[in-house]
């Protein structure tokens, strides 16, 4: 009996958003008479942080501090039509759309600020601090907050902003599955490093090492927070969850945390990540988004280390130790894997 | 390149952030309203039977028993949630007539003045039914003379007249004449349940002519429409508040909650709290279906793959909620990252009693990568080559046409695959360190 | 049965709260008394999402009948929060992002304070061995174990100026 240790890879695509029936998103922008900005959406935050890489997004494109950005979202009476948050798609389609209200809105503001300085917009630039300043002369400049006062209280005009985005229906050909489902690709891979032990058949995932490339990130520190957490729901999915222990037999499905099979801290390997960022050609900044890829190459580089780890190779998630055990016993009696 | 940004780019603090952290964020089950009523429901506990009654004297004699919710309640009754993009048929209903496919299926909801009056009152719902054959394998569900789940004959989705979702690409096979290994794999994935710790639910509330319904649901337009329908009301007399969920992973885009609590809140005029109990999330909640997936792939000895013929069956339950448009995406993502001229697959979407299934983390496509990615492996194995190699010399490149006729215009898996190799200090072959996902030139295009 | 009265303190103040009889803690903390910080992720002391300290020491409250608290100290994370500003702990999880969705996150900090009330300086292990009763689906956990550990630092250099300030 021994504890073997084995490496495995695996290296996944994974698709931004969704095309059947189009795939729109809007958001709405008003500035305050403080020169914050209202952003409205009708999107939902899950606790990846929607709301904050929302906020960074407007807060990039108006030029204005992240902290004068307020995120009112998923209310219908208030908030403009949105799909949901799901198919990798919010940061991408929600971002779009918020970047193109910002762009209005921030038109409205530039406008202003070129009345008073008697310039062309074309000559005024952004310092991303909430001013606006004449380009090559940084004394001639504007305050965005006093701008968004005397629009309410002097000349009675809105800074206000709409945006959309929409990926157009693409219908799939049903003979040949033609289809654009799509809107871009972000990309992993994953090196795994399990240690099998030869007389449990317990594995112990020892670490999860992985490249990710998702575009621009927005906000790094959640970008991490998706890999780490979908790294250690690929393990999960590898080795510990199923509703059907006994399929096709319904029996014994679990009805609670305690039946319901997951890793705890006990369990968890190292989980090391790094992020190239390649810009895509159509979302916010450049982004492609990483909300569920993460899960995915982490379950497949498992299953490979367990393989190079004990020479049992198994087809079936999730991958127990009775498998393990049954594919050495098959490996013993020459007859090969499970 | 972050540095041209301002924000974009930061690791900001998150605006939610405080509120998490002291517990000030209020989830939808934190919410109570006055007069509010709890609604719990009747489930099958056969996995497949016909409905020949149902007897509520003993529940409604419980003391805090309101009403019950039955089929005839329910204006439109019908739960098909693609419906509002297109995807039919109409299979599922909101509260069954007649039948029950699958174990835990809603048949009567309770109204009561408390939790526990609703649940005392569900206990006491009388259900005379009569037990069918049911089918829990899809090979079997597949074979003749299997017990049938649908009301359309047979126990497949179809896809504009196919049984299944079609990709045609190339010519398979030819590709496996020319391949001079054939590499064939079966994949077998369990069913997985989202087990958000937050359970899905809502409170509706009828407000002057109107409803609000304060959800967790991860899209409120959707589940709004789906209500709209179902109930029969105008879109603008419903209002859908959420947005803030305590996990997701696409088990709370199924409109399940919504559309019963509302309709309580109409027959009632107070406002109805629907909430999963932990069982409830864990035993009826859509899962993540359970797939078998076969490939067969053509390679050349030095690890390129020719053809690929892969046959998907994912079982989506009794009724199959997203998980048509999941087996699309399968489909459409059955090579990978990796290019290969001949793809041929069938992806079908197969019915049986088993909890309905829907939409999840990765919907169509981690499990397929679990698939894909050991078959790697075990090509580059077959060809005596090592599992990087094998993936490099595959790797999608821009210009790269894939099996959807989509042109590859965004790849990075090459550097991808690189940067991981630096990052566990495994040093590529100089070869493959000097690839690059630029698209390919007019020789390397032919093979 | 009839309904009873139980009197316990709740963040130092004394309440009294009229209770059906075998009520758990958890729904008279979320439903009299407003304490939604109590999460409700099982009530079947799976998840430790509803997580309170009782006299210190972390308990599930889906699984304690609230007469069993009767003149017992309880505390929440409504009681722990200052008016400004957060805690060590509330501090250490927001720096290191020891939360996605939130909702395991209140039990997580309670727990964590009585770990390092304990053991100002826990090793890994003895961390999972605390947090072994509290799920979270978002995380992995990793972030959560930084909070810790940020948290017990946080608290030992705290308590460094503390005894400094003592012997000057």
């Amino acid at each position: 009996m021994a504890r073997l240790r084995g490496t495995g890879i695996a290296a996944v695509n994974y698709p931004t958003g969704m095309n059947l029936g189009g795939d729109p998103s809007q958001a709405l922008i008003h500035a305050t008479t403080s020169g914050s900005f209202n952003v409205v959406l009708a999107a939902a935050d899950l606790g990846q942080g929607l709301r904050t890489v929302m906020a960074q997004i407007a807060a990039e494109t108006l030029g204005v501090p992240y902290g004068q950005i307020v995120i009112q979202t998923a209310d219908t009476d208030t908030g403009p039509h949105d799909m949901g948050t799901f198919a990798s798609r919010a940061t991408h389609r929600v971002g779009n759309a918020v970047k193109a209200a910002a762009i209005e809105a921030r038109e409205a503001v530039l406008q202003l600020a070129s009345e008073e300085l008697e310039v062309s917009i074309a000559d005024l630039v952004l310092d991303g601090r909430g001013g606006i300043q004449v380009a090559g002369s940084p004394q001639k400049r504007r305050d965005i907050a006093d701008l968004a006062s005397r629009a309410q209280f002097q000349y009675g005009r809105t800074i206000a902003g709409r945006g959309v985005y929409m990926k157009p229906k693409s219908d799939v050909d049903p003979e040949t599955g033609a289809m654009d489902p799509d809107s871009t690709q972000a990309y992993a891979c994953t090196v795994a490093e399990v240690e099998v032990d030869t007389e449990t058949g317990a594995v112990a995932v020892l670490s999860i090492r992985s490249a990710y490339e998702v575009g621009q990130q927005v906000n790094p520190a959640l970008v991490q927070g998706q890999i780490t957490g979908g790294a250690w729901m690929g393990m999960s999915h590898a080795l510990y969850e199923t509703t059907e222990p006994c399929y096709p037999s319904r029996d014994h499905s679990p009805k609670d945390f305690a039946g319901y099979l997951m890793p705890g801290m006990a369990e968890l390997p190292i989980i090391e990540a790094v992020v190239l960022e390649v810009p895509s050609s159509n979302g916010p900044y450049g982004v492609k988004g990483v909300g569920e890829m993460t899960a995915n190459s982490p379950i497949p580089a498992i299953v490979n280390a367990i393989y190079h780890a004990c020479g049992v190779r198994v087809d079936s998630l999730p991958v127990t130790p009775e498998a393990i055990l049954r594919g050495l016993d098959a490996l013993a009696q020459g007859k090969g894997a499970a | 390149m972050t540095a041209q940004y301002h924000v974009v780019g930061e690791s900001l603090e998150r605006t939610d952030g405080v509120a998490h952290v002291t517990g000030r964020t209020l989830y939808t089950a934190d919410l109570a309203f006055p007069g509010m009523l709890h609604l719990k429901v009747v489930r099958s506990p056969l996995h497949h039977a016909l409905i020949r009654g149902v007897d509520l004297s003993a529940a409604e004699r419980v003391p805090g028993f309101v009403r019950a919710l039955t089929h005839a309640d329910v204006p439109h009754n019908v739960y098909t949630i693609l419906g509002l993009i297109g995807v039919e048929p109409e299979e599922e209903f909101v509260l069954p007539v007649d039948r029950v496919r699958y174990k835990g299926e809603p048949i009567v909801a309770i109204l009561a003045e408390t939790e526990a009056a609703a649940y005392e009152a569900v206990g006491k719902v009388q259900l005379d039914l009569e037990e069918l054959p049911a089918v829990f394998d899809m090979d079997e569900a597949l074979a003749p003379g299997a017990p049938i789940v649908t009301h359309w004959g047979n126990n497949t989705f179809m896809y504009e007249g196919h049984p299944c979702r079609r990709v045609r690409y190339g010519d398979v096979e030819a590709g496996f004449a020319q391949a001079d290994h054939i590499l064939e794999g079966e994949y077998r994935t369990s069913p997985i349940e989202h087990a958000p710790l937050e359970t899905t639910g809502c409170i509706a509330v009828p407000e002057a002519g109107r409803f609000t319904v304060y959800t967790n649901t991860q899209a409120v337009y959707f589940s709004l429409d789906n209500t709209s329908i179902i109930l029969g009301l105008q879109p603008n007399r419903l209002r859908f508040i959420g947005g803030t969920v305590g996990g997701g992973f696409g088990g709370k885009v199924d409109v399940i909650v919504e559309p019963l609590a509302t309709l309580g809140a109409m027959r009632t005029g107070r406002p109805v709290r629907y909430v999963y109990n932990r069982q409830e999330e864990m035993q009826v909640s859509s899962t993540r279906s359970a797939e078998t997936i076969r490939i067969k792939d053509g390679v050349m000895a030095d690890g390129t793959i020719v053809a690929r013929k892969v046959t998907g069956l994912a079982d989506c339950g009794a009724y199959s909620r997203q998980t048509p448009y999941a087996i699309t995406k399968f489909a459409a993502n059955a090579t990978g990252p990796y290019r290969i001229p001949n793809v041929w697959v069938d992806a079908y979407c197969v019915y049986t009693n088993r909890t309905p299934t829907s939409a999840m983390r990765g919907f169509g496509v981690t499990m397929g990568h679990f698939a894909i990615e050991v078959q790697m492996d075990k090509i580059a194995e077959r060809c005596g080559i090592d599992p990087w190699t094998v993936r490099f010399r595959n790797a999608h490149r821009n210009g790269d046409v894939k099996p959807h006729r989509k042109v590859t215009s965004d790849a990075t898996l090459i550097e991808t695959m690189q940067a991981a190799a630096r990052l566990v200090g495994h040093g590529l072959p100089p070869e493959l360190a000097a690839m690059t996902s630029a698209p390919r030139t007019e020789w390397e295009g032919e093979r | 049965m009839a309904s009873v009265v139980v009197a316990f303190e709740l963040g130092g103040r004394p309440v009294e709260v009229l209770v059906s009889p075998l009520a758990t803690l958890q729904q008279v903390l979320r439903t009299q008394l407003g304490h939604t910080s109590v999460k409700d992720g099982c009530r079947q002391g799976g998840c430790g999402s509803c997580t309170v300290l009782l006299d210190g020491e972390p308990v599930l409250s889906c699984l304690l009948p609230v007469e069993d608290v009767a003149g017992r100290r309880v505390t929440t994370l409504e009681d722990l929060t200052p008016v400004d500003g957060l805690t060590t702990v509330q501090r250490a999880f927001l720096d290191a992002n020891g939360f996605q969705c939130g909702y395991c996150t209140p039990g997580m900090e309670l727990v964590t304070k009585a770990l390092l009330e304990r053991n100002p300086a826990p090793t890994r292990a003895d961390i999972a061995e605390a947090l072994s009763g509290n799920v979270c689906r978002c995380t992995g956990y990793v972030p959560i174990i930084a909070a810790v550990e940020a948290a017990a630092a946080a608290g030992s250099a705290a308590a460094v100026v503390a005894s400094e300030g003592a012997t000057r």
